[in-house]
Protein backbone atom coordinates (compact mmCIF):
# COMPACT_ATOMS: atom_id res chain seq x y z
CA UNK A 1 0.00 0.00 0.00
CA UNK A 2 1.36 3.67 -1.18
CA UNK A 3 0.49 6.87 0.81
CA UNK A 4 -2.80 8.49 -0.96
CA UNK A 5 -1.28 11.99 -0.03
CA UNK A 6 1.97 10.88 -1.74
CA UNK A 7 0.60 9.61 -5.15
CA UNK A 8 -1.73 12.66 -5.55
CA UNK A 9 1.48 14.60 -5.04
CA UNK A 10 3.57 12.66 -7.50
CA UNK A 11 0.77 13.24 -10.27
CA UNK A 12 0.27 16.70 -9.34
CA UNK A 13 4.19 16.86 -10.36
CA UNK A 14 3.50 15.33 -13.56
CA UNK A 15 0.76 17.93 -14.24
CA UNK A 16 -1.89 15.78 -13.52
CA UNK A 17 -4.94 16.19 -11.24
CA UNK A 18 -5.98 13.20 -9.59
CA UNK A 19 -9.47 12.62 -7.41
CA UNK A 20 -11.05 9.81 -6.28
CA UNK A 21 -14.45 7.98 -6.66
CA UNK A 22 -16.48 6.04 -3.90
CA UNK A 23 -17.80 3.32 -4.81
CA UNK A 24 -21.66 4.99 -4.64
CA UNK A 25 -20.24 7.95 -7.43
CA UNK A 26 -19.24 10.32 -4.88
CA UNK A 27 -15.96 12.05 -5.72
CA UNK A 28 -13.54 12.56 -2.91
CA UNK A 29 -10.50 15.25 -2.01
CA UNK A 30 -8.33 15.85 -0.70
CA UNK A 31 -7.36 11.89 -1.35
CA UNK A 32 -7.55 9.35 1.39
CA UNK A 33 -7.32 5.79 2.30
CA UNK A 34 -11.35 5.27 2.25
CA UNK A 35 -14.39 6.50 1.55
CA UNK A 36 -15.31 9.03 4.17
CA UNK A 37 -18.38 7.73 6.17
CA UNK A 38 -18.08 4.05 4.87
CA UNK A 39 -14.88 3.06 4.81
CA UNK A 40 -15.30 1.79 0.99
CA UNK A 41 -12.04 1.56 -1.19
CA UNK A 42 -11.18 4.69 -3.10
CA UNK A 43 -10.54 4.67 -6.71
CA UNK A 44 -8.44 7.04 -8.45
CA UNK A 45 -9.20 9.04 -11.70
CA UNK A 46 -7.90 12.09 -13.88
CA UNK A 47 -9.86 14.77 -13.20
CA UNK A 48 -10.48 16.79 -16.28
CA UNK A 49 -9.64 20.13 -14.43
CA UNK A 50 -12.43 22.75 -14.94
CA UNK A 51 -14.72 23.93 -12.91
CA UNK A 52 -16.46 26.69 -11.36
CA UNK A 53 -16.24 29.57 -9.11
CA UNK A 54 -18.23 28.68 -5.76
CA UNK A 55 -17.45 31.40 -3.84
CA UNK A 56 -14.15 33.74 -3.23
CA UNK A 57 -12.29 36.09 -1.36
CA UNK A 58 -9.75 38.83 -2.00
CA UNK A 59 -7.28 39.29 0.67
CA UNK A 60 -5.39 42.93 1.09
CA UNK A 61 -2.24 43.46 1.95
CA UNK A 62 -0.38 46.48 2.64
CA UNK A 63 0.23 48.70 -0.44
CA UNK A 64 2.08 48.17 -2.29
CA UNK A 65 1.41 44.64 -2.40
CA UNK A 66 -1.08 43.44 -4.81
CA UNK A 67 -4.75 41.85 -3.30
CA UNK A 68 -4.84 37.84 -3.61
CA UNK A 69 -7.85 35.72 -4.19
CA UNK A 70 -8.92 32.80 -2.24
CA UNK A 71 -11.52 30.59 -3.86
CA UNK A 72 -13.18 27.76 -3.19
CA UNK A 73 -13.64 25.52 -7.31
CA UNK A 74 -16.38 23.34 -7.89
CA UNK A 75 -14.79 20.95 -10.15
CA UNK A 76 -17.16 19.51 -12.51
CA UNK A 77 -16.40 16.13 -11.78
CA UNK A 78 -17.76 16.61 -8.11
CA UNK A 79 -14.95 17.40 -5.52
CA UNK A 80 -14.68 21.17 -4.04
CA UNK A 81 -11.01 22.50 -3.02
CA UNK A 82 -9.63 25.63 -2.65
CA UNK A 83 -7.27 27.42 -5.12
CA UNK A 84 -6.24 30.46 -6.51
CA UNK A 85 -7.74 32.13 -9.99
CA UNK A 86 -4.90 33.81 -12.08
CA UNK A 87 -5.29 36.44 -14.50
CA UNK A 88 -8.33 38.23 -12.91
CA UNK A 89 -8.44 41.50 -11.23
CA UNK A 90 -11.38 41.85 -8.14
CA UNK A 91 -13.47 43.25 -11.62
CA UNK A 92 -13.55 40.84 -13.06
CA UNK A 93 -13.67 37.11 -10.78
CA UNK A 94 -16.54 36.74 -9.93
CA UNK A 95 -18.71 33.57 -8.27
CA UNK A 96 -20.10 31.13 -11.29
CA UNK A 97 -16.93 31.91 -13.33
CA UNK A 98 -15.59 29.13 -15.20
CA UNK A 99 -12.30 27.83 -14.60
CA UNK A 100 -9.70 25.36 -15.85
CA UNK A 101 -6.78 23.95 -13.63
CA UNK A 102 -2.94 23.97 -14.32
CA UNK A 103 0.01 23.42 -12.31
CA UNK A 104 2.57 26.32 -11.27
CA UNK A 105 5.80 24.58 -11.23
CA UNK A 106 7.39 28.28 -10.20
CA UNK A 107 7.85 27.92 -6.65
CA UNK A 108 9.26 24.85 -6.06
CA UNK A 109 6.58 22.81 -4.97
CA UNK A 110 3.89 22.08 -7.34
CA UNK A 111 0.62 24.18 -7.40
CA UNK A 112 -2.45 23.46 -8.25
CA UNK A 113 -3.82 26.91 -9.31
CA UNK A 114 -6.89 27.77 -11.56
CA UNK A 115 -7.92 30.06 -14.84
CA UNK A 116 -10.45 31.70 -16.45
CA UNK A 117 -11.90 29.46 -19.52
CA UNK A 118 -14.25 29.96 -21.78
CA UNK A 119 -16.59 26.66 -22.27
CA UNK B 1 -31.29 5.92 20.57
CA UNK B 2 -29.13 8.94 21.36
CA UNK B 3 -29.45 12.09 22.76
CA UNK B 4 -31.03 11.22 26.08
CA UNK B 5 -30.16 14.38 28.31
CA UNK B 6 -30.92 14.80 32.48
CA UNK B 7 -33.37 18.34 31.32
CA UNK B 8 -33.09 20.14 34.02
CA UNK B 9 -30.65 17.53 36.22
CA UNK B 10 -27.77 19.79 36.29
CA UNK B 11 -27.46 23.63 36.71
CA UNK B 12 -24.78 26.29 36.56
CA UNK B 13 -24.15 27.22 40.71
CA UNK B 14 -21.33 29.69 40.20
CA UNK B 15 -19.65 32.14 37.39
CA UNK B 16 -17.70 34.67 36.87
CA UNK B 17 -15.72 36.62 34.51
CA UNK B 18 -12.07 38.35 35.06
CA UNK B 19 -10.24 40.98 33.80
CA UNK B 20 -11.94 41.83 30.40
CA UNK B 21 -10.39 44.22 28.46
CA UNK B 22 -6.86 44.77 29.23
CA UNK B 23 -4.78 43.10 32.20
CA UNK B 24 -1.05 43.77 31.14
CA UNK B 25 1.40 41.82 33.33
CA UNK B 26 -0.85 39.01 33.72
CA UNK B 27 -0.04 35.14 32.52
CA UNK B 28 -3.56 33.75 30.65
CA UNK B 29 -3.08 31.05 33.75
CA UNK B 30 -2.98 33.61 36.60
CA UNK B 31 -6.83 35.39 34.99
CA UNK B 32 -8.38 31.21 34.42
CA UNK B 33 -7.17 31.15 38.01
CA UNK B 34 -9.10 34.03 39.25
CA UNK B 35 -11.76 33.21 37.32
CA UNK B 36 -11.95 30.10 38.62
CA UNK B 37 -11.78 31.02 42.46
CA UNK B 38 -14.47 33.93 42.16
CA UNK B 39 -16.75 31.14 40.37
CA UNK B 40 -16.51 28.71 43.06
CA UNK B 41 -16.83 31.18 45.77
CA UNK B 42 -20.06 32.73 43.96
CA UNK B 43 -21.70 29.51 43.95
CA UNK B 44 -20.84 29.43 47.80
CA UNK B 45 -18.36 26.11 47.47
CA UNK B 46 -14.90 25.78 48.13
CA UNK B 47 -12.19 24.58 45.95
CA UNK B 48 -11.79 21.08 46.97
CA UNK B 49 -15.25 20.39 46.34
CA UNK B 50 -14.52 20.66 42.55
CA UNK B 51 -13.90 16.78 41.48
CA UNK B 52 -13.82 17.31 37.81
CA UNK B 53 -12.12 19.85 35.53
CA UNK B 54 -12.82 21.07 32.12
CA UNK B 55 -10.80 23.34 30.34
CA UNK B 56 -9.36 24.25 26.49
CA UNK B 57 -7.12 27.14 26.54
CA UNK B 58 -5.33 28.68 23.57
CA UNK B 59 -1.31 28.15 23.91
CA UNK B 60 -1.04 25.30 26.02
CA UNK B 61 -1.64 22.13 24.81
CA UNK B 62 -1.98 20.47 28.19
CA UNK B 63 -4.11 22.77 29.97
CA UNK B 64 -6.24 20.32 31.81
CA UNK B 65 -3.19 19.16 33.68
CA UNK B 66 -1.30 22.10 34.33
CA UNK B 67 -4.51 24.10 35.08
CA UNK B 68 -5.51 21.60 38.08
CA UNK B 69 -1.48 21.26 39.24
CA UNK B 70 -2.12 25.36 39.54
CA UNK B 71 -4.99 25.15 41.43
CA UNK B 72 -4.14 22.26 43.06
CA UNK B 73 -6.92 20.04 42.06
CA UNK B 74 -6.75 16.28 41.63
CA UNK B 75 -9.78 15.96 39.61
CA UNK B 76 -11.73 12.58 39.35
CA UNK B 77 -12.06 13.59 35.37
CA UNK B 78 -10.33 15.82 33.63
CA UNK B 79 -11.33 17.44 29.97
CA UNK B 80 -8.77 19.51 27.42
CA UNK B 81 -11.07 18.93 24.22
CA UNK B 82 -9.89 21.11 21.07
CA UNK B 83 -13.28 22.34 19.44
CA UNK B 84 -12.43 25.36 19.77
CA UNK B 85 -14.92 27.95 20.58
CA UNK B 86 -17.39 25.52 21.08
CA UNK B 87 -15.46 23.46 23.66
CA UNK B 88 -17.71 24.69 26.52
CA UNK B 89 -20.58 24.27 25.27
CA UNK B 90 -19.43 20.36 24.93
CA UNK B 91 -17.88 20.80 28.23
CA UNK B 92 -21.27 21.27 29.97
CA UNK B 93 -22.79 18.50 28.14
CA UNK B 94 -20.22 15.96 29.14
CA UNK B 95 -20.46 17.45 32.63
CA UNK B 96 -24.08 17.35 32.70
CA UNK B 97 -24.02 13.86 32.10
CA UNK B 98 -21.30 12.83 34.56
CA UNK B 99 -22.64 14.81 37.11
CA UNK B 100 -26.09 12.92 36.55
CA UNK B 101 -24.78 9.50 36.38
CA UNK B 102 -23.18 10.82 39.99
CA UNK B 103 -19.61 9.72 38.46
CA UNK B 104 -18.56 13.30 39.22
CA UNK B 105 -20.39 15.99 42.03
CA UNK B 106 -19.13 19.29 41.20
CA UNK B 107 -17.50 20.47 37.45
CA UNK B 108 -15.31 23.46 37.04
CA UNK B 109 -15.40 24.37 33.62
CA UNK B 110 -12.52 27.43 32.68
CA UNK B 111 -11.16 29.41 29.87
CA UNK B 112 -8.99 32.29 29.95
CA UNK B 113 -6.60 34.21 27.68
CA UNK B 114 -3.82 37.61 27.72
CA UNK B 115 -3.94 37.89 24.07
CA UNK B 116 -4.23 41.39 24.11
CA UNK B 117 -1.75 42.38 26.49
CA UNK B 118 0.66 39.47 25.29
CA UNK B 119 0.97 40.86 21.71
CA UNK B 120 -2.60 41.47 20.43
CA UNK B 121 -2.43 38.72 18.00
CA UNK B 122 -4.75 35.40 18.13
CA UNK B 123 -2.95 33.17 20.49
CA UNK B 124 -3.93 30.24 18.41
CA UNK B 125 -1.17 27.43 17.10
CA UNK B 126 -4.00 26.26 14.55
CA UNK B 127 -3.45 27.38 11.09
CA UNK B 128 -4.82 25.87 7.54
CA UNK B 129 -4.27 22.28 6.52
CA UNK B 130 -1.85 21.00 4.00
CA UNK B 131 -4.55 21.69 1.26
CA UNK B 132 -5.41 25.14 1.94
CA UNK B 133 -2.17 26.34 3.14
CA UNK B 134 -0.45 27.12 -0.22
CA UNK B 135 -3.01 29.61 -1.09
CA UNK B 136 -2.76 31.88 2.65
CA UNK B 137 -5.99 31.94 3.16
CA UNK B 138 -5.81 34.77 6.69
CA UNK B 139 -6.92 31.94 9.41
CA UNK B 140 -9.11 32.25 10.15
CA UNK B 141 -10.54 35.34 8.59
CA UNK B 142 -10.84 34.00 5.14
CA UNK B 143 -13.01 31.22 5.47
CA UNK B 144 -15.80 33.68 7.21
CA UNK B 145 -14.83 35.79 4.21
CA UNK B 146 -15.92 32.90 1.56
CA UNK B 147 -19.00 32.06 3.58
CA UNK B 148 -20.19 35.62 3.98
CA UNK B 149 -19.27 36.43 0.03
CA UNK B 150 -21.61 32.94 -0.70
CA UNK B 151 -24.53 33.95 1.69
CA UNK B 152 -24.19 37.53 -0.08
CA UNK B 153 -24.44 36.13 -3.66
CA UNK B 154 -27.19 33.56 -3.04
CA UNK B 155 -29.12 35.56 -0.74
CA UNK B 156 -28.81 39.34 -1.65
CA UNK B 157 -27.29 39.85 1.87
CA UNK B 158 -25.44 43.47 2.34
CA UNK B 159 -22.48 44.33 3.58
CA UNK B 160 -25.54 47.04 5.28
CA UNK B 161 -26.58 44.02 7.19
CA UNK B 162 -23.30 42.49 8.44
CA UNK B 163 -22.87 46.44 9.97
CA UNK B 164 -26.09 45.91 11.51
CA UNK B 165 -24.86 42.99 13.41
CA UNK B 166 -21.65 45.12 14.33
CA UNK B 167 -24.13 48.06 15.08
CA UNK B 168 -26.56 46.16 17.57
CA UNK B 169 -23.20 44.52 19.41
CA UNK B 170 -22.17 48.00 20.19
CA UNK B 171 -25.12 49.41 21.06
CA UNK B 172 -25.64 46.52 23.57
CA UNK B 173 -21.82 47.04 25.02
CA UNK B 174 -22.65 51.10 25.24
CA UNK B 175 -24.30 50.15 28.48
CA UNK B 176 -22.61 47.02 29.85
CA UNK B 177 -19.74 48.43 32.50
CA UNK B 178 -17.79 45.17 31.93
CA UNK B 179 -17.43 45.50 27.89
CA UNK B 180 -14.32 46.70 26.15
CA UNK B 181 -15.32 48.67 23.29
CA UNK B 182 -18.04 51.23 23.86
CA UNK B 183 -18.77 54.48 22.07
CA UNK B 184 -20.14 55.57 18.78
CA UNK B 185 -20.30 53.52 16.00
CA UNK B 186 -22.11 54.34 12.96
CA UNK B 187 -23.04 52.51 9.80
CA UNK B 188 -21.02 55.27 7.78
CA UNK B 189 -18.18 53.53 10.21
CA UNK B 190 -19.00 50.06 9.05
CA UNK B 191 -19.12 50.58 5.23
CA UNK B 192 -15.68 53.04 5.38
CA UNK B 193 -13.69 50.51 7.62
CA UNK B 194 -10.53 48.60 5.99
CA UNK B 195 -11.22 45.80 4.13
CA UNK B 196 -9.16 42.73 5.17
CA UNK B 197 -10.50 39.95 3.23
CA UNK B 198 -12.98 40.73 1.08
CA UNK B 199 -16.18 41.21 1.84
CA UNK B 200 -14.79 41.08 5.84
CA UNK B 201 -13.45 44.52 6.62
CA UNK B 202 -11.99 45.27 10.52
CA UNK B 203 -15.58 46.04 11.66
CA UNK B 204 -17.12 42.82 11.30
CA UNK B 205 -14.68 41.26 13.25
CA UNK B 206 -14.26 40.48 16.98
CA UNK B 207 -12.46 41.85 19.32
CA UNK B 208 -8.66 41.00 20.27
CA UNK B 209 -9.14 41.12 24.68
CA UNK B 210 -7.54 39.73 27.70
CA UNK B 211 -10.16 38.05 30.14
CA UNK B 212 -11.03 34.91 31.49
CA UNK B 213 -14.25 33.29 32.31
CA UNK B 214 -15.34 30.11 34.82
CA UNK B 215 -18.67 28.65 35.64
CA UNK B 216 -19.44 25.72 38.38
CA UNK B 217 -21.89 23.04 38.09
CA UNK B 218 -23.65 20.51 40.57
CA UNK B 219 -26.98 18.51 40.19
CA UNK B 220 -29.62 21.22 40.39
CA UNK B 221 -30.92 19.10 43.55
CA UNK B 222 -27.53 20.22 45.32
CA UNK B 223 -27.94 24.07 43.58
CA UNK B 224 -30.59 24.93 45.48
CA UNK B 225 -28.89 24.91 48.65
CA UNK B 226 -26.34 26.79 47.67
CA UNK B 227 -25.67 30.49 47.24
CA UNK B 228 -27.01 32.14 43.68
CA UNK B 229 -30.56 31.36 41.89
CA UNK B 230 -30.87 28.08 40.18
CA UNK B 231 -29.93 28.40 36.38
CA UNK B 232 -30.36 24.76 35.06
CA UNK B 233 -29.10 23.01 31.96
CA UNK B 234 -31.80 21.80 29.59
CA UNK B 235 -30.25 20.75 26.77
CA UNK B 236 -26.72 20.38 25.23
CA UNK B 237 -25.90 19.11 21.74
CA UNK B 238 -22.83 19.43 20.02
CA UNK B 239 -21.86 18.61 15.83
CA UNK B 240 -19.41 18.87 14.07
CA UNK B 241 -19.49 18.61 10.27
CA UNK B 242 -16.12 19.65 8.86
CA UNK B 243 -12.71 21.18 9.71
CA UNK B 244 -11.88 22.97 6.67
CA UNK B 245 -13.97 25.72 4.97
CA UNK B 246 -13.26 23.77 1.29
CA UNK B 247 -15.14 20.73 3.07
CA UNK B 248 -18.17 22.42 3.49
CA UNK B 249 -21.04 20.98 1.53
CA UNK B 250 -22.86 24.77 1.40
CA UNK B 251 -20.79 27.10 3.39
CA UNK B 252 -23.60 29.30 3.98
CA UNK B 253 -25.31 26.11 6.23
CA UNK B 254 -23.47 25.15 9.78
CA UNK B 255 -23.41 22.20 12.56
CA UNK B 256 -26.00 24.87 14.20
CA UNK B 257 -28.82 23.57 12.49
CA UNK B 258 -28.18 20.18 14.19
CA UNK B 259 -26.40 21.32 17.28
CA UNK B 260 -29.61 23.97 18.38
CA UNK B 261 -32.24 21.20 16.78
CA UNK B 262 -31.32 18.38 18.94
CA UNK B 263 -30.54 20.91 22.00
CA UNK B 264 -33.68 22.16 22.04
CA UNK B 265 -35.57 19.02 21.37
CA UNK B 266 -33.87 17.95 24.70
CA UNK B 267 -34.90 20.87 26.51
CA UNK B 268 -38.89 20.73 25.27
CA UNK B 269 -38.43 24.29 24.00
CA UNK B 270 -39.06 25.83 20.06
CA UNK B 271 -37.10 29.17 18.86
CA UNK B 272 -39.86 31.43 20.20
CA UNK B 273 -39.37 29.92 23.66
CA UNK B 274 -36.24 31.67 23.75
CA UNK B 275 -36.43 35.07 25.55
CA UNK B 276 -32.53 36.07 24.68
CA UNK B 277 -29.91 34.20 22.48
CA UNK B 278 -26.23 34.40 23.01
CA UNK B 279 -24.51 33.69 20.25
CA UNK B 280 -20.86 33.51 19.07
CA UNK B 281 -19.99 36.77 17.18
CA UNK B 282 -16.63 35.83 15.92
CA UNK B 283 -17.29 37.78 12.58
CA UNK B 284 -20.66 39.28 11.49
CA UNK B 285 -21.64 36.63 9.52
CA UNK B 286 -21.47 34.24 12.05
CA UNK B 287 -24.47 36.01 13.65
CA UNK B 288 -27.00 35.63 10.89
CA UNK B 289 -25.92 31.78 10.27
CA UNK B 290 -26.54 31.14 13.70
CA UNK B 291 -30.09 33.18 13.56
CA UNK B 292 -30.90 31.33 10.71
CA UNK B 293 -29.31 27.86 11.80
CA UNK B 294 -30.80 27.47 15.32
CA UNK B 295 -34.50 28.62 13.80
CA UNK B 296 -34.81 32.26 14.80
CA UNK B 297 -35.69 33.14 11.07
CA UNK B 298 -35.73 31.06 7.88
CA UNK B 299 -32.29 30.77 5.91
CA UNK B 300 -31.43 33.38 4.02
CA UNK B 301 -33.60 35.86 5.95
CA UNK B 302 -30.67 36.73 8.38
CA UNK B 303 -29.36 39.62 6.96
CA UNK B 304 -32.87 41.19 6.61
CA UNK B 305 -33.95 40.22 10.06
CA UNK B 306 -30.28 41.83 11.76
CA UNK B 307 -31.24 44.79 9.76
CA UNK B 308 -34.87 45.45 10.82
CA UNK B 309 -33.37 45.96 14.46
CA UNK B 310 -34.51 42.26 16.16
CA UNK B 311 -31.47 41.34 17.41
CA UNK B 312 -30.67 45.28 19.01
CA UNK B 313 -31.98 46.87 21.90
CA UNK B 314 -35.45 47.15 22.33
CA UNK B 315 -35.82 44.07 19.65
CA UNK B 316 -37.88 40.99 19.43
CA UNK B 317 -35.19 39.17 19.95
CA UNK B 318 -32.04 40.03 22.00
CA UNK B 319 -29.06 38.98 20.95
CA UNK B 320 -25.70 38.69 22.78
CA UNK B 321 -26.69 41.12 25.33
CA UNK B 322 -23.52 41.74 27.14
CA UNK B 323 -22.46 43.27 23.54
CA UNK B 324 -20.61 39.96 22.10
CA UNK B 325 -17.14 39.11 20.45
CA UNK B 326 -17.50 41.94 18.86
CA UNK B 327 -17.55 44.90 21.16
CA UNK B 328 -17.97 42.96 25.04
CA UNK B 329 -14.76 40.73 24.90
CA UNK B 330 -12.78 38.12 22.63
CA UNK B 331 -9.73 36.49 24.09
CA UNK B 332 -9.88 34.20 21.95
CA UNK B 333 -12.31 31.95 22.31
CA UNK B 334 -15.51 32.98 23.41
CA UNK B 335 -17.93 30.48 24.12
CA UNK B 336 -17.90 30.46 27.61
CA UNK B 337 -18.32 34.14 27.91
CA UNK B 338 -22.13 33.54 25.95
CA UNK B 339 -22.72 30.95 28.84
CA UNK B 340 -22.02 33.13 31.28
CA UNK B 341 -24.18 36.08 29.76
CA UNK B 342 -27.50 33.63 29.26
CA UNK B 343 -26.82 32.49 32.54
CA UNK B 344 -26.64 35.84 34.59
CA UNK B 345 -29.91 37.07 32.33
CA UNK B 346 -31.85 33.93 33.64
CA UNK B 347 -30.38 34.75 37.18
CA UNK B 348 -31.14 38.48 36.89
CA UNK B 349 -27.95 39.91 37.28
CA UNK B 350 -27.05 40.89 33.51
CA UNK B 351 -25.86 44.34 32.98
CA UNK B 352 -28.56 44.81 30.18
CA UNK B 353 -30.76 42.89 32.19
CA UNK B 354 -34.05 41.75 30.10
CA UNK B 355 -37.49 40.82 32.05
CA UNK B 356 -38.95 37.96 32.54
CA UNK B 357 -35.92 35.44 31.12
CA UNK B 358 -37.08 31.89 31.66
CA UNK B 359 -34.96 30.53 28.73
CA UNK B 360 -32.05 31.26 27.19
CA UNK B 361 -29.59 29.82 24.50
CA UNK B 362 -26.03 30.12 24.38
CA UNK B 363 -24.00 28.83 20.94
CA UNK B 364 -20.60 27.99 20.55
CA UNK B 365 -18.90 27.80 17.12
CA UNK B 366 -14.96 26.43 16.56
CA UNK B 367 -12.97 26.11 13.89
CA UNK B 368 -13.77 27.44 10.85
CA UNK B 369 -17.88 27.16 11.29
CA UNK B 370 -16.49 23.70 12.09
CA UNK B 371 -17.95 22.52 15.28
CA UNK B 372 -20.90 23.92 16.47
CA UNK B 373 -22.24 23.61 20.13
CA UNK B 374 -25.67 24.69 21.57
CA UNK B 375 -26.81 24.82 25.88
CA UNK B 376 -30.25 25.96 26.36
CA UNK B 377 -30.87 27.47 30.10
CA UNK B 378 -33.62 27.46 31.94
CA UNK B 379 -34.86 29.67 35.38
CA UNK B 380 -36.74 27.30 38.01
CA UNK B 381 -40.08 28.00 36.59
CA UNK B 382 -38.87 25.95 33.72
CA UNK B 383 -38.09 22.75 35.53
Amino acid sequence: MSSPEAQWRAALAEGRLLLQRAPDGRVVFPPRLAAPGTGEVLEWFEASGRGTVYTLSWVNRKPPAEPYNVALIDLDEGARLMSRVEGVTPATLAIGMRVDAFVDQAEGAPLLLFQPVED
Amino acid sequence: MGDTFPRGGTAIAGLATFGIGEMPGFTSMELTAQAALLAVRDAGLTLPEVDALFICQPDDFFSGLSFAEYLGLQPRYTDNNRTGGSAFMSHIAVAAMMLDAGYIDCALIAYGSNQRSNGGKLATRISSNQWDAPYAPLFPLTSYALATARHMHEFGTTREDLAAVALSARAWANTNPEAFAKGPLTLEDCLSARMVSTPISVRDCCLVTDGAAAIVMTRTTRARDLAKRVVSVLGAAAATWWNSIAQAPDVTVTAASESGARAMAMAGVVPKDIRTAQLYDAFTINTILFLEDLGFCPKGEGGRFVSSGAIAPGGSLPVNTNGGGLSCCHPGMYGLFAVIEAARQIRGEAANQLADVDVALAHGNGGTLSSQATVVLGSPATL
